[in-house]
């Protein structure tokens, strides 16, 4: 064991690289994996079918396939096309989809849409209906019953499980150390191994990161949940 | 372009083969954690409990890694300390299995733990009225129940590890992702291979889905659902 080459500073300054990277992958993805799961659940329990179908293929489909298949299909896939291939030099959302970061972002937050969006959906469906018949006692309108009554109850209600699915996407932002030029942790750890020939430091090392983060991770939803789900909590005497 | 495409067929057969080994490794694994956790053995709940906290905190790419370039090395360091001129060396389908088993038998200890919480505790306490051992109680009274309470989470964790064998192919392993990147290298058309494959990944799935959801109906047999 050569810890001393983990502990330089080079070594340091491409870790910290890394978890700038993996951090910044796991939020930008979480954002807008969570907007479009928001959107996706919204459909999934709306009014209109040919919406639901379209949605639910979706999400079996994404749930259904490695994430590692849906980075190739975005990075290496989407380029093949000629369609794109004709409007990624000049026209704007498609010069983009040149970029690794992009590509891998893009990915990250469709596979993480589709999930919390059965998620939420899910919550959406278990929703008390003496809450729902009550609010429209009151004359709220279907869209003010959606936004006062449902969305906050099964928001709060999706937290634990959705606390699994942050801690897996943080753990599926390894793959962006599959797609070149991209350095996150993994990939850190991957680079520090080929300068050094020291496996089992670098991707110890990586490893003890993730372990780090994953602990954050749970730890900040233990508080957001006692805060937000304080209401479902065993009574205290 | 057509031979790509049943290379990639053929692929899917290692998938296969790697999937069901890594799933009869996690098996076990998860069968002993989940007894050890339940025990009562300090030692042995405290190793469980370390087990299932740190596989379950770090990515499997990286427990990949750290297996397949690490694991090697450091066999070879310790056969070289106890003196023996002998080399191993970690071939990738070993490494996928081994790193895959052992870390979806963390997930099974928690989904067996589960499950064998689930089993009233007065069936324990019948069968050694009846004389049966803890071996025959586990057997004739444990297994059975276990099957029909863990098939939920056991079909979750099943699926998941279907899609983890992916990552094997970035150690090398070629499986039907590793030989579409290559026929996408070859042919500089990714988006076919690569949509093919993630086709035959969807019906391994969808079928596995399948097949264990019947699984559970047969195993459901005979158990009371209250009527809401």
């Amino acid at each position: 064991m050569d810890w001393e080459v983990i502990f330089r500073p080079e070594s340091l300054a491409m870790y910290g690289e890394g978890i700038v990277t993996t951090l910044w992958l796991l939020s930008s993805s979480l954002v807008v994996g969570g907007v479009l799961a928001l959107l996706f659940a919204l459909a999934l329990t709306g009014p209109w079918k040919w919406l639901q179908r379209i949605v639910g293929a979706y999400t079996f489909v994404i749930r259904g396939t490695p994430l590692l298949i849906q980075v190739y299909l975005i990075y290496y896939g989407l380029g093949q096309l000629e369609w794109i291939q004709a409007r990624w030099d000049v026209v704007w959302p498609w010069t983009h989809f040149k970029d690794p970061a992009f590509c891998a972002l893009l990915a990250f937050s469709l596979n993480t849409a589709g999930y919390t969006a059965e998620m939420l959906a899910g919550a959406i469906r278990e929703t008390n209906a003496g809450e729902i018949e009550s609010a429209q006692a009151f004359g709220m309108s279907r869209v003010s019953v959606m936004r006062r009554i449902v969305l906050p109850s099964a928001m709060r209600r999706t937290l634990p499980a959705y606390s699994n699915e942050v801690v897996m996407m943080l753990h599926s932002t390894s793959l962006a150390s599959a797609v070149p030029g991209l350095l996150d942790v993994t990939a850190a750890a991957s680079r520090i191994y080929s300068d050094f020939y020291l496996p089992f430091e670098a991707y110890l090392a990586a490893a003890a990161i993730y372990l780090c983060a994953t602990f954050c991770l749970i730890g900040i939803f233990k508080l957001t949940e006692r805060h937000f789900l304080a209401h479902l909590a065993p009574r205290r005497h | 372009m057509s031979e790509y495409y049943w290379s990639i067929l053929n692929g899917a057969l290692l998938t296969v083969a790697v999937s069901l080994a890594a799933l009869a490794v996690s098996i076990v694994l998860g069968l002993l954690g989940a007894v050890a956790k339940l025990s009562g053995n300090k030692p042995l709940v405290v190793l469980a409990t370390v087990y299932t906290t740190i596989i379950r905190g770090i990515p499997e790419l990286v427990l990949m890694l750290l297996v397949f370039y690490g694991g090697s090395i450091g066999i070879n360091h310790l056969l070289d300390i106890s003196g023996s001129g002998v080399t191993l060396n970690i071939e990738p389908f070993s490494a996928g299995v081994l790193t895959l088993g052992f870390i979806y038998g963390a997930y099974m200890t928690e989904t067996f733990r589960g499950a064998i919480l689930s089993i009233p505790r007065g069936q324990f306490e019948a069968a050694a009225a009846f004389g049966m051992g803890p071996l025959q109680s586990f057997v004739r009274i444990t297994l059975p129940q276990l099957v029909r309470y863990a098939l939920p989470g056991f079909t979750n964790n099943w699926l998941v590890l279907i899609k983890a064998t992916a990552l094997i192919s970035l150690i090398g392993l070629q499986e039907m992702t590793y030989l579409a990147k290559q026929a996408s290298a070859a042919t500089r058309s990714p988006f076919a291979f690569f949509l093919f494959t993630a086709g035959l990944f969807l019906l391994y799935t969808w079928a596995s889905l399948h097949v264990l959801q019947r699984l559970n109906s047969r195993y459901s047999l005979g158990a009371k659902r209250g009527d809401l």
